[in-house]
């Protein structure tokens, strides 16, 4: 009914909160470029760019899920927009799915989102193979 | 059958994303990105519609199965459309800016 609206909801709060992070990161950046820190230090991923992927994942699915809604006839693109505002007994309805639904949904995208920011980070850090080395020191 | 071709269209982005330089220098990361959090809200709404209706989820009528195809086809070129407009306007390869 309007299940899409919970994780539309963090989309917003959490584009907002990679926006101050990557004010202060870049902020963070002049000083240490100042103190004479190496580009490639600085180079490494930011989190306001691991948080990127999350707004990606919640804004095109709640997008994406809206169309599906407007597909079903539960939103309108004119006043009151939710359908189910029409009746107090729908209304319930809606606010349950809500709850339960959209809460969910936005508790199991951030989720994988944890675990894949996670498991990017140990790839990154994970030192090369002899083989892989070798193969880096050839094309060199 | 529309989280199912959103699926296939998430494997198909990301396949393409990890196997081409190109991909990724024209964003196709962002539709990986959509159509996995797309996948994923619409995999919450089955689980929930599959509790509700347990063995006759599997066998929706032949009219709903259609009706979602093309929701699900719909939804794809959507996506694709959003990714087109956002890469005119991140404008990678530098052709929209005006030249001196």
């Amino acid at each position: 009914m309007a299940c899409f609206l919970v994780p539309a909801a963090e989309a917003a709060v959490t584009t907002i909160a990679s926006k101050v992070i990557e004010k202060k990161e870049q902020a963070e950046d002049k000083e240490k470029l100042a103190q004479g820190v190496s580009l490639s230090e600085l180079n490494k991923p930011h989190f306001s760019s691991k948080l990127n992927k999350l707004n990606y994942m919640l804004w095109g699915g709640s997008g994406l899920l809206a169309f599906e809604h407007l597909w079903h006839g539960e939103i309108q693109p004119f006043f009151p927009f939710l359908t189910a505002t029409a009746n107090p007994a729908d209304m319930t309805a809606m606010l349950h799915e809500m709850s339960t639904v959209g809460v969910s949904m936005a508790a199991l995208v951030t989720g994988v989102w944890a675990v894949m920011t996670f498991i990017g980070g140990k790839i990154e850090n994970r030192e090369a193979s002899p083989e892989e080395a070798l193969q880096e020191e050839a094309a060199k | 059958m529309t989280l199912l071709l959103t699926v296939f269209a998430a494997l198909v982005s990301t396949l393409v994303w990890y196997c081409s330089e190109e991909a990724r220098a024209l964003k196709v990361g962002v539709l990986c990105y959509m159509f996995w959090g797309a996948s994923l809200m619409w995999f919450v709404d089955a689980v929930f519609e599959y509790m509700e209706l347990r063995a006759a989820y599997f066998t929706p009528a032949a009219a709903d199965m259609l009706n979602d195809s093309f929701l699900g086809l719909s939804v794809i070129a959507l996506a694709m459309v959003v990714w087109m407009v956002l890469l005119l306007v991140k404008d990678p390869n530098h052709l929209m800016k005006k030249r001196p």
